[in-house]
């Protein structure tokens, strides 16, 4: 086990109220291993992956819980010792590469930095180190290119050199936030490659988070829901888009406009709204927008349970879970 | 067109309500972050006394009462040099004059001096840089280009220099400040203008058939106006600056009438024997120009709708 | 038989970035490049390509936020780019627009229920005691609640200020109304709503859409044609159904099978482009797809090739069909 998340939480101390972004979430990540967490704006996903890099600013704080990377809790570390981690052994690479790079520094001196800082290499081996990675995420002509400022590259490239300043020191964990969604798909599908390849090459696990079911679809090997900053369901991926048993993930597979998918009906609609963090609903935080709302779902949180390696959080799988216990 | 909303959409969406609630009022807002703004109420505050002195002195003097404790221009070489005491509380000067009346009757040409050099800069600044941001192409060039020369020179230079040719006087000092600051509003609007021109929002105006003009008015000012704001607030204390600095150099405000900056520039050769007659109009001109940057910094954080407390 | 709402012959922007000393332009973005097509009164045609492939620039050219270097538009025959400034500008009556940002597009100053009444403002459309009454109606129609009429758009969710620009939009009683990206910047869940509103709204209102888009997936639920652009130029139109079930064109290929499929069972073959896309600055001779394409041919890097129907009402750019 390469990372383990036990009983996360965040919040946000603001003027109006305390907003907890993160709800009690524990999952692990194994070596090699492709994890995806998808939800959508206000799930809370991309506040667990800063969580884990420590990366949190003010007013958000970690609340509470276990961050183990390597069995060492990172939330108990300085600022100096992630630092030794972060860029090293755990990688991050964000959704606006243009906002990621430095606009005035040349590519291989953001990549060099990266290597020179992390690991005792003299300016030179740094140097060849550089333009080596960035043949290996693909960037063409590598040498020349690596002269470049961020604003001379596509979108695509900028990408790309984002990626190979996050694999530069061959981390263990790769957290990838909305890699692809500023991405035009043809670039969309070059990078999810690379990432296929980098995982086959340098045995690197990879914390996905994106709100797009395709790419998790694609790349990932298991998938974790999330939902007003509490996991819904977990599940290998195979599994969750043949069985989704959450009401909101089915709701999510069923509304997105499928290329495959002849008819002309109506796209399906979950009603209502993200509900507002300061205002959340008693009981399930999806349950006014649930189709199956039992009553039991207003006045009581349900717990997340498992079900054949299948993780849920749903009352409608209580009777499930009982039935094959008393048998 | 009178089609009644089509059954398949989602009513959930559409609640029937008999009340339409009332706009929030976004000053209402703006003034509770300035509230909370201690040395920007503390500002305000100074602000409102200047102004109240200003006016008092201004009224009665229509009126033709005087309610300063002496008549500030009047001079008797006997109470000459007199140290602050209780019938003078800051002294009189080298003329007998007293200070305090002086220096409150001073008030308001300081004010009134600030508020119409900026009244002149903004209109005409904010005009030009419209113009230039909006337009674009060879009016933005020209128009900038003039704008870059007036900045190349030291502004009390260029203030000098525009003295030189209107003549001294006060009225002539504010026109010369006035003209003195244009480039500044014309580069913060030309600039906002820029960047705002490129939303979807100005673009959409264009879209549904706005006029040129009413994009401006409508669209991109009431969106710049808290910049424009907060910079004439910053650009009175400027002023007040410049106006004390002219009357150093002897170029505005004519004797026999009380202005601090004249007030300094005579008392410059008094500093050690009467520093009283230094001080005071010192403090004057500080209390004033620090007054009006911390309202002007308030008023920044309190219109800037991401740093306004909700 | 469809009539013809808007007819787009040979269009091209060009942006000229760069002159000489002397005036002569020396890099040209050639952003829309010879551009025809048709639009029909009463679809939903399908605009479809990827970054820097003009259709955003041609559906500004349509509302006339741009102004064509070359070629000629025609609204239910009229020719538009005949017309002067003040006459080009009468008929924002009948195209509008809905934009991407929904953050963005909405004044942050004026209410919801300003933002949707001032195109009838300023065109003088009803009078003013029933302006409001139109307004009420508009938000009715986009699923907001009319007492939210004078909040302002910070007090909204993403989804409901785009359907606040839908609101704006449709306020002119419009023929023709071009989204740009009308869903992109949605939340996945938000962009099933919007769609099936902008599907109900063509329907009840008899509208005709340009839908611009760059995920072929989106558009083509709301879509009855689709045309694919690719660096400035159109290189494929057709139906959905023909589009989806026979792309032609290796883009649009490529394109379709750049597309996850939600469903991890099905494994496919993707086809990978190489390179990224190319400038559309000072484009190079010949097609220009070709320094990416996989079934590149000799004649393809010397001649541009031409907007052919190759088959009924099935378009191609493209040398392999000729």
């Amino acid at each position: 086990m390469l990372l383990e998340v036990k009983n996360l939480s965040t919040e946000f101390k603001l003027k109006r109220g305390t907003v907890r972004a993160v709800d009690d979430i524990s999952f692990t990540i194994d070596k090699g291993e492709i994890l995806a967490i998808v939800g959508e704006s206000g799930s809370g996903k991309s506040v667990t992956s800063l969580s884990i890099m420590g990366l949190l600013q003010k007013p958000g704080r970690i609340a509470g819980g276990e961050i183990l990377f390597n069995s060492q809790d990172l939330n108990k570390m300085s600022q100096k010792e992630l630092q030794q981690i972060r860029g090293n052994k755990i990688s991050m690479i964000f959704q606006e590469p243009m906002t990621s790079l430095n606009p005035v520094w040349r590519i291989k001196d953001q990549i060099m930095e990266s290597l020179m800082t992390h690991m005792k290499v003299s300016k030179q081996e740094a140097l060849a180190r550089t333009i080596e990675m960035l043949n290996t995420v693909g960037i063409p002509s590598p040498a020349e290119r690596a002269n470049d400022y961020p604003h001379q590259m596509s979108g695509g490239m900028r990408q790309r050199v984002m990626t190979a300043m996050a694999l530069s020191c061959g981390p263990d964990l790769l957290i990838a936030d909305e890699p692809t969604t500023a991405l035009d798909v043809t670039i969309q599908a070059q990078i999810l490659e690379l990432l296929y390849r980098m995982r086959e090459k340098f045995g690197m696990a990879v914390l996905l988070i994106t709100h797009d079911l395709g790419v998790v679809s694609e790349a990932a090997d298991r998938v974790i829901v999330m939902y007003c900053g509490k996991i819904v369901e977990e599940a290998d991926v195979k599994s969750l888009f043949a069985s989704p048993m959450h009401p909101y993930t089915v709701g999510l597979l069923q509304s997105i406009p499928q290329i495959d998918d002849d008819s002309d009906k109506r796209l399906y609609m979950i009603k209502g709204m993200v509900p507002n963090p300061l205002r959340m609903p008693h009981g399930c935080p999806f349950s006014d927008r649930c189709d199956r709302c039992l009553e039991r779902c207003t006045q009581e949180m349900p717990e997340l349970q498992e079900i054949d390696g299948h993780k849920v959080r749903c009352f409608l799988y209580d009777e499930v879970k009982e039935g094959a216990s008393a048998k | 067109m009178g089609k009644k909303y089509s059954s398949k959409a989602d009513e959930n969406l559409i609640q029937a309500a008999e009340y339409v609630e009332k706009p929030e009022s976004q000053l209402k807002e703006m003034w509770e972050t300035l509230r909370q703004n201690k040395a920007a109420v503390v500002g305000l505050f100074i602000i409102g006394f200047l102004v109240l002195i200003a006016l008092s002195v201004w009224v009665s003097g229509l009126m033709g009462k005087q309610i300063l404790p002496y008549d500030p221009n009047h001079s008797d070489m006997t109470k000459s040099f007199i140290w602050p005491n209780a019938e003078h509380w800051f002294g009189t000067d080298q003329l007998g004059r007293d200070i305090f009346s002086r220096i409150l009757d001073g008030t308001k040409i300081s004010l009134f001096v600030g508020v119409a050099a900026v009244a002149i800069s903004l209109s005409t600044g904010v005009l030009l840089g419209a113009l230039a941001g909006y337009r674009g192409g060879r009016t933005d060039a020209i128009i900038m280009r003039v704008m870059d020369m007036m900045l190349a020179i030291p502004s009390i230079l260029l203030a000098i220099a525009f003295m030189a040719v209107l003549g001294k006087g006060i009225d002539k000092a504010v026109i010369a400040i006035g003209l003195v600051s244009i480039p500044e509003y014309a580069r913060i609007v030309r600039a906002s203008i820029l960047s705002v021109k490129e939303n979807d929002y100005v673009q959409a105006a264009k879209v549904i058939g706005s006029s040129d003009s009413r994009i401006i008015m409508k669209h991109i000012l009431p969106n710049i106006v808290s910049l424009i704001v907060v910079r004439a607030t910053l650009g009175i204390s400027t002023a007040v600056l410049d106006t004390a600095a002219l009357g150093f150099l002897g170029l505005g405000v004519q004797p026999p009438f009380a202005e601090w900056g004249d007030m300094l520039g005579r008392a410059r050769g008094f500093i050690f024997n009467a520093p009283y007659t230094l001080i005071f109009p010192g403090i004057a001109i500080t209390t004033t120009v620090l007054a009006f940057n911390l309202l002007g910094d308030g008023l920044r954080d309190a219109l800037d709708p991401k740093s306004r407390i909700k | 038989m469809n009539e013809v709402l808007m007819e787009i012959q040979n269009l091209s922007k060009h942006f000229i970035l760069d002159t000489s000393l002397f005036g002569k332009p020396i890099s040209v973005l050639k952003a829309v490049d010879k551009v025809s097509f048709r639009i029909d009164k009463g679809e939903a045609f399908g605009l479809v390509g990827e970054s820097g492939c003009g259709k955003t620039t041609l559906g500004k050219i349509l509302v006339n936020l741009h102004s064509p270097t070359h070629g000629k538009l025609f609204f239910e025959g009229k020719e538009l780019t005949a017309l002067d400034d003040k006459q080009r500008r009468s008929y924002c009556k009948d195209i509008q627009m809905i934009f991407q940002d929904p953050y963005a597009s909405l004044n942050p100053r004026m209410t919801v229920g300003d933002i949707i009444a001032e195109p009838m403002i300023i065109n003088q459309l009803l009078p003013a005691n029933k302006v409001e009454e139109r307004v009420i109606y508009l938000l009715n129609c986009v699923g907001l609640a009319q007492h939210q009429r004078n909040r302002y758009p910070h007090e909204f969710s993403g989804g409901q200020r785009q359907r606040v620009g839908i609101a704006r939009a449709l306020a002119v009683e419009p023929k023709l109304i071009v989204c740009d990206e009308a869903v992109s910047a949605l939340d996945v869940s938000i962009q099933a709503q919007v769609l099936n509103l902008l599907v109900d709204l063509k329907e009840e209102f008899g509208l005709t859409y340009l839908f611009i888009a760059h995920g072929l997936n989106v558009v083509k639920h709301i879509s009855d044609r689709v045309g694919v652009m690719y660096l400035g130029k159109m290189v494929e139109i057709t139906s959905k159904r023909e589009l989806y079930g026979n792309p032609l064109h290796p883009y649009t290929q490529a394109l379709l099978s750049a597309i996850p499929i939600i469903n991890p069972e099905k494994k496919k073959e993707r086809i990978i482009l190489k390179g990224d896309v190319p400038s559309p600055i000072n484009p190079p001779a010949g097609c220009r797809f070709c320094s990416r394409c996989f079934k590149e041919l000799d004649q393809c890097k010397l001649q541009e090739p031409v907007l052919k129907e190759v088959s009924p009402n099935h378009w191609v750019a493209c040398h392999l069909f000729e």
